[in-house]
């Protein structure tokens, strides 16, 4: 898994509630592909005019957004479908922080899977956040660092942010996370072993 | 001390605490599909693991196969890759497959429940969203993404942390019309779409208790849509009654001792829920989505909302913004609304129960000459089923395409879409903006409901279509 120490660019607003992961990665460009490529299809149905040409309203379109790591989204960001091409999306895009008063529960999970940072901060603060990089026309970044769980404002105000201490260790130093697990493996085949005994009913009829 | 239901099952399942608040959570069974099972599998080995309990695993097509009459595995070409590396890595691990057109196929979370493979007390996990339907038999089931897919395929156990605990309560009957479909949208209409994240929900009262496993199914299919990874509903006498006897059930003295076990599940009487939510039954009519997130929804005699109305400028915009998409004139009446195309099926509701009601709104009648009408039953047993009960004839007659099994117009990953611009009354789970396809505006409704729009050839209320 990729590392995350400490992103810094122009951050790019997308303030919409309820963004799903449908609309951050149409299914049909999952099936059958990979991790890697889906950067040109985050948001297309958003992104691209019917000709294909770039859709110019479109706020990740702005010159001043284009190469941004850093994603402003709105309430609920994430929702709907497991799709982790959700996050490879966005990351391929090259995003690697999403700042966002919630998230769905699965892709928050995901987003931690692949290296990409998700962080919960109030409305208010994202809001400010977007404000302070438009009237700067995006020439002034955000700074994520994640040692120091701090979020530096393009006005330079630091904003602390809550991590969960198990992710940010494996964020920082890009842990196997089926390592880590195996590391139990003794606790595992004993708590099977156990159970198996107490619980017959829930595994006989599957063995073979 | 008292537990909740969700707590009797996910306390046992730990291996490990791991600090911090996260749990190693030993994971009894494992769903995979045809859209991200096979290549799962294939990455567990390069990692240089191993498939650790490969009989706990359990597979089928359902995502990317096409549902024409007559399909094969060849129907849709890429989904046939798909399909190829699923059946070749099940092979290569020993995971049981469910074939294309064999016994036991069907969309996932249907043929889950169908064959016993998922059971009260237990957990269950799936890389799909919607693995929280099988909650409605009483297990604790998740859905998770392909890195996590993963890690319990190599380990047979998740990290996770413990999520609250929610309680929504349906007291009282179901009035005319009134499906589990509509309990569970009207419930995401009014604690809105993210009402359950970081929970898990368990449904109680009186209307759930009366509900049959199908109906169950069909309430928990929806927690996601709510924003809840876990929906759940404790095991009664019509659980253990629908159970007995299926594929992977227990059998004999594990019977029994599994029955035992399951009527300890319930929520102690005095357990405590983090949340608790009541709904009247009184106040529930028949459902129907009029924008691009499931909390979009409004009583089928209701009024499409104007933006002008709406509580704050972030809900403006986005109603501003569904209407758009969705071709509505705010204030309008929804029902009345032209329909294009009638889906019935998902995991939703395509079990044998959906199909009922839907024919039984069809029989003596025709769809509509403008609408497309599908039917796709969600697995062969439903199918066979309802072929044995008259059901195929009942849709056919009525104007219908009779299918076969899968996800279909659900999520189109499969070659087939609800053309741009065109207008769906869809018995599945999500109004997303390009859900059925590009373009396409989707009503989600019950199966009852979307019967009524295909006859009516507009968006209708099925209280006056009575049998």
């Amino acid at each position: 898994m990729d590392k995350f120490t400490r992103v810094s660019g122009a951050a790019a607003p997308m303030l919409r509630a309820n963004v799903d992961t449908d609309v951050i990665i149409p299914i049909q460009r999952l099936v059958g592909t990979g991790r890697t490529g889906l950067g040109p299809y985050a948001f297309e149905r958003m992104r691209y005019n019917k000709d294909g040409s770039d859709n110019p309203d479109f706020v990740l379109n702005l010159p001043q957004y284009r190469d941004s790591p850093i994603l402003l989204a709105g309430p609920n960001f994430g929702c709907g479908s497991s799709r982790e091409g959700a996050v490879w999306a966005l990351m391929g895009m090259g995003f690697r922080a999403v700042l966002a008063p919630s998230f769905g529960d699965i892709f928050f999970n995901n987003c931690f899977q692949n290296g990409m940072l998700p962080i919960v901060l109030p409305e208010e603060v994202i809001g400010r956040i977007a404000a302070e990089t438009e009237a700067a026309q995006g020439a002034r970044h955000t700074v994520v660092d994640l040692a120091r769980q701090v979020v530096v404002t393009p006005e330079g105000a630091e904003i602390p942010f809550a991590v969960d201490a198990r992710k940010k260790e494996a964020l920082l130093e890009g842990l196997d996370d089926i390592a880590l697990t195996l590391r139990f493996k003794d606790r595992i085949d004993g708590w099977y072993a156990a159970d198996r005994a107490a619980r017959p009913w829930a595994w006989e009829s599957v063995e073979r | 001390m008292p537990a909740t239901l969700f707590d009797k099952i996910w306390d046992p399942h730990v291996v490990a605490d791991l600090g911090a608040g996260w749990s190693l959570l030993y994971c009894d069974r494992v769903l995979v599909h045809d859209l991200s099972g096979g290549r799962a599998l294939q990455e567990v080995g390069e990692a240089g693991y191993a498939v650790a309990r490969p009989e706990l695993v359990f597979a089928t097509p359902d995502h990317a196969v096409s549902s024409a009459p007559g399909r094969t595995s060849e129907t849709f070409p890429t989904g046939a890759k798909l399909l190829a590396g699923l059946r070749r890595r099940a092979a290569e691990t020993g995971v049981r497959l469910f074939d294309l057109g064999q016994d036991g196929n069907g969309i996932v979370h249907v043929m889950g429940p169908e064959l016993g493979i998922v059971l009260p007390g237990t957990t269950l996990v799936c890389g799909d969203s919607h693995t929280c339907t099988n909650g409605g038999v009483g297990a604790l089931a998740f859905g998770i993404g392909a890195s996590e897919l993963k890690h319990v395929l190599a380990t047979q156990t998740l990290p996770q942390r413990k999520p609250k605990r929610m309680r929504v309560r349906f007291e009282g009957s179901a009035p005319e019309g009134v499906t589990p479909k509509d309990m569970i949208l009207a419930a995401i209409g009014r604690f809105g779409a993210a009402s359950g994240t970081g929970y898990a929900v368990e449904y109680a009262g009186s209307a759930v208790r009366a509900l049959s496993v199908e109906g169950r199914l069909t309430l928990c299919n929806l927690s996601i849509e709510m924003g809840a990874k876990i929906g759940m509903v404790a095991p009664d006498e019509t659980t253990i009654e629908w159970l007995k006897g299926r594929d992977f059930a227990p059998k004999g003295a594990a019977w029994e001792a599994a029955v035992a076990a399951w009527h300890a599940l319930p929520s102690d009487e005095d357990a405590v829920f983090d949340r608790d939510l009541l709904i009247d039954m009184r106040d529930i009519a028949p459902q129907i989505t009029w924008g691009t997130s499931p909390e979009q929804v409004l009583p089928i005699t209701g009024n499409v909302p104007d933006p002008a109305d709406a509580p704050d400028a972030e809900k403006r915009g986005a109603w501003e913004a569904a209407l758009a998409y969705m071709g509505l004139t705010p204030g309008a009446p929804i029902i009345g609304t032209k329909v294009d195309w009638v889906f019935i099926g998902s995991c939703t509701n395509s079990r044998i129960e959906d199909l009922r009601a839907a024919a039984a709104v069809l029989r003596g009648r025709h769809v509509a000459s403008h609408v497309t009408a599908w039917v796709v039953p969600g697995s062969e047993r439903v199918k066979h089923a309802a072929e044995a009960e008259g059901l195929d004839a009942a849709f056919r007659e009525a104007g219908f395409e009779w299918r076969e099994p899968g996800c279909a117009l659900c999520v189109a990953a499969n070659g087939e879409a609800v053309p741009p611009g065109a207008r769906c009354v869809s018995t599945s789970n999500r109004n997303f903006v390009g859900r059925q396809g590009t373009g396409a505006r989707t009503h989600l409704a019950s199966p009852a409901m979307a019967a009524a729009a295909a006859i009516a050839g507009a968006i209708a209320d099925v209280r006056h279509f009575a049998a």
